[in-house]
């Protein structure tokens, strides 16, 4: 190597000695810079969630905590990233804003964690939703809202259990999402006998034709569960066209599962209520910011899993098409 | 390495044209460097905490990763070919890590090589192929981002069965690597990622190369006329196999930042974004038919990116519309930077 090859490399060698000097890895050291709000007031809430944009589901979500938001004379802005590093960044952005308080979905807690210290140490409350519900403690969020997804999977399968099915097909629908699989799991191991398939929820028409392919390929299956209320859809018209006599479920609801549920092709769907996802947390933030509450010494706050049936679909019907069911 | 030679292609035109206004108008950058001032301004007015130290640090933070990546694609496209693997790479190396460290409990710098190699060998198997085949880079890397997605998925479910490794924190050698891709710098009371500074050093080491040595002119040489390189003795091989290698080095290094960084890693992650590192060159000056194009401008193409994908947020817009927002406003970057690079063009070719 000679000298002037060397003499390049000083500023390189320099940066790294710089990269050296500073704070570990995944350290964000919190800024305190600004309180925010103020003590005794909520002025502003920031919902960042893992949903993509344009999903039914979130969008019940958004809604909710829209909703409250009216209500409580309380502003709410609504992001979202399936991502999670760029949902991360989505909650750097709410503390540099410094809003009032924050509702965090956490599909995969471990890529938030900093995040959420960060905002912890600001002095933002932070309220986790949906799922994460096992370390929002630990991040040291006020509570979780949520339904915990092994239970509610375990459920699920139990009642197709007890419906006299003998093979589970379980279908998963988006590929990094850590609660399907947990649904899948508890599922699967109450039910006894099952296995999963992987679609993706970005392309219907695929979705369909994996269900639809992988019932005639195994005519034992009947019993099919999806995680999602688009996927339900697709499955019943899967298994119409495999003339197949699968026994059919979902996780969440659309107008969809509920004219199918009054169909009878549809046997029930787990309603998780995420409309009290999106609500609820801005409630319990204002109620901490202005009056110091708490719900439950901080334990976790189930909303699901409701179940959704032939004997109380009329109820919830209308609540479907206005977005808060 | 190639040995430097002073009188690059550049600096020899740069050398006939007359004015300094002129030298400056023919940069490919230019046009990108305007669009960004546009974008900056922009959301430094209509919004309160855009411009606070902490906004800036959480723009800088989006552009870094994206603007690693969108560098080496643009040395890439300047030489002709594009790389759809690129997204998912970053998604394999850091799963390929997070197991190797998480599984087999190795240390996370032995974890580190290994990915290494293996994005090294994939990026050398894509240029291969190009090259032996004569297919378009676009199907050859579409296979490989295909092959890629599913070994992502069936592999972490076939270890972990689940979808995601977490859990690298506790591995042997975590704190040093982690300081090395994942700590933070304190500059005047906020903390900037050490992405940025990933990417700043990416930035200028390929601007070095790109146009100060012979390799940089081998690379507009094979970008521009493949023949008449190979008729001068460019060995175009070699250097188009070094350029899809530079690309997997590069997603090996946002992998690695975000595995360390996040400490877990999805394996649906990194889906899509090769479009990103694809648009993000050509905001930047790069031509998608291949043989113009900078390193500095991709990286500039980065940072309109990131500044309005957090300025939209700063904006507190409704959400709703945000690809709409994003969409215009690249728009918007991309006619401004249109004008100055027709321009270039005239002179360059």
């Amino acid at each position: 190597m000679s000298i002037q090859r060397v003499r390049r490399l000083v500023p390189w060698i320099a940066a790294a000695a710089v990269l050296a000097a500073c704070s570990g890895p995944g350290s964000d050291e919190p800024a305190k810079t600004e309180s925010p709000g103020g003590q005794g007031k909520l002025e502003s809430v920031a919902v960042v969630t893992h949903g993509s944009a344009g999903d039914a589901f979130w969008n019940v979500v958004k809604n909710g905590a829209e909703q409250a938001g009216k209500d409580l004379d309380v502003r709410v802005d609504y992001n979202s990233s399936g991502d999670p590093g760029q949902q991360a960044k989505l909650i750097d952005n709410a503390v540099a804003q410094g809003v009032g308080g924050l509702v965090v979905s956490m599909a995969n807690p471990d890529a938030l964690r900093s995040s959420i210290e960060k905002a912890v140490a600001a002095g933002i409350p932070v309220i986790t939703i949906n799922s994460g519900e096992n370390d929002s403690a630990k991040y040291g969020a006020v509570t979780h809202v949520g339904q915990s997804e092994t239970l509610a999977g375990t459920n699920a399968g139990k009642r197709l259990a007890d419906a006299g099915k003998k093979k589970l097909l379980c279908v998963i629908h988006e590929a990094g999402n850590i609660g399907a699989n947990q649904r899948c799991d508890g599922a699967t191991k109450a039910f006894g006998n099952g296995s999963t398939l992987q679609v993706d929820i970005n392309n219907p028409t695929d979705a369909q034709a994996r269900i639809k392919g992988a019932v005639e390929a195994d005519r034992s299956i009947d019993a099919v569960l999806t995680l999602n209320s688009q996927v339900a859809a697709r499955a019943v018209d899967a298994v119409k066209e495999a003339s197949s006599a699968a026994t059919i479920a979902t996780f969440d609801l659309n107008s969809d599962v509920v004219e199918a549920i009054k169909a009878g092709k549809l046997l029930f769907a787990v309603d998780q209520q995420q409309y009290e996802q999106g609500y609820l947390p801005v409630v319990l933030l204002k109620l901490y910011q202005t009056n110091r509450n708490t719900l439950g010494g901080g334990a976790p706050v189930q909303t699901g899993p409701a179940f959704v049936d032939k004997n109380n679909v009329e109820a919830v019907a209308a609540l479907v098409s206005r977005g808060t069911r | 390495m190639t040995v430097a030679t002073p009188v690059s292609e550049q600096s020899s035109e740069v050398a006939a044209g007359p004015s300094l206004l002129h030298r400056i108008l023919v940069r490919p950058e230019v046009g990108a460097a305007l669009g960004a001032l546009l974008v900056f301004v922009f959301f430094s007015v209509i919004t309160e905490r855009f411009l606070s130290p902490m906004g800036i640090a959480n723009w800088l933070d989006d552009a870094s990763t994206l603007g690693i990546m969108a560098v080496a694609v643009a040395l890439l496209m300047i030489g002709g070919e594009f790389d759809l693997s690129a997204g998912v790479m970053t998604a394999s190396t850091a799963l390929v890590t997070a197991l190797l460290a998480v599984h087999a409990g190795w240390n996370v710098w032995a974890a580190l090589l290994v990915s290494l190699l293996l994005a090294l060998a994939v990026g050398a198997f894509n240029g291969w192929l190009v090259m032996r085949t004569g297919m378009p880079s676009f199907i050859v890397t579409l296979g490989t981002f295909l092959a890629l997605q599913g070994l992502n998925l069936g592999i972490t479910r076939l270890v972990t069965g689940t979808v995601q490794v977490a859990g690298i924190r506790s591995a042997p050698g975590y704190e040093s690597a982690g300081s090395v891709f994942a700590s933070t710098l304190k500059i005047g009371g906020t903390s900037v990622q050490a992405s940025v500074i990933w990417w700043i050093v990416l930035t200028a080491i390929a601007s070095f190369v790109l146009t100060r040595t012979k390799f940089g002119n081998w690379i507009f040489a094979v970008g521009g006329s493949l023949p008449s390189a190979r008729a001068v003795g460019v060995p175009a091989d070699r250097t188009k196999i070094i350029l899809f290698m530079t690309t997997a080095f590069a997603g090996w290094v946002v992998g690695s930042c975000m595995i360390l960084r996040f400490t877990s890693v999805q394996a649906n992650q990194g889906i899509g974004l090769e479009l990103h590192y694809i648009i993000a060159a050509v905001v930047g000056g790069c031509l998608l038919t291949g043989g113009f194009g900078s390193a500095v401008g991709a990286a500039i193409g980065a940072l309109i990116f990131g500044m309005a994908r957090q300025g939209i947020v700063f904006a507190r817009w409704d959400s709703d519309w945000f690809m709409l927002f994003l969409g215009v406003l690249l728009l918007a970057a991309v006619l401004v930077n249109n004008r100055f690079q027709k321009r270039a063009e005239r002179v360059r070719r």
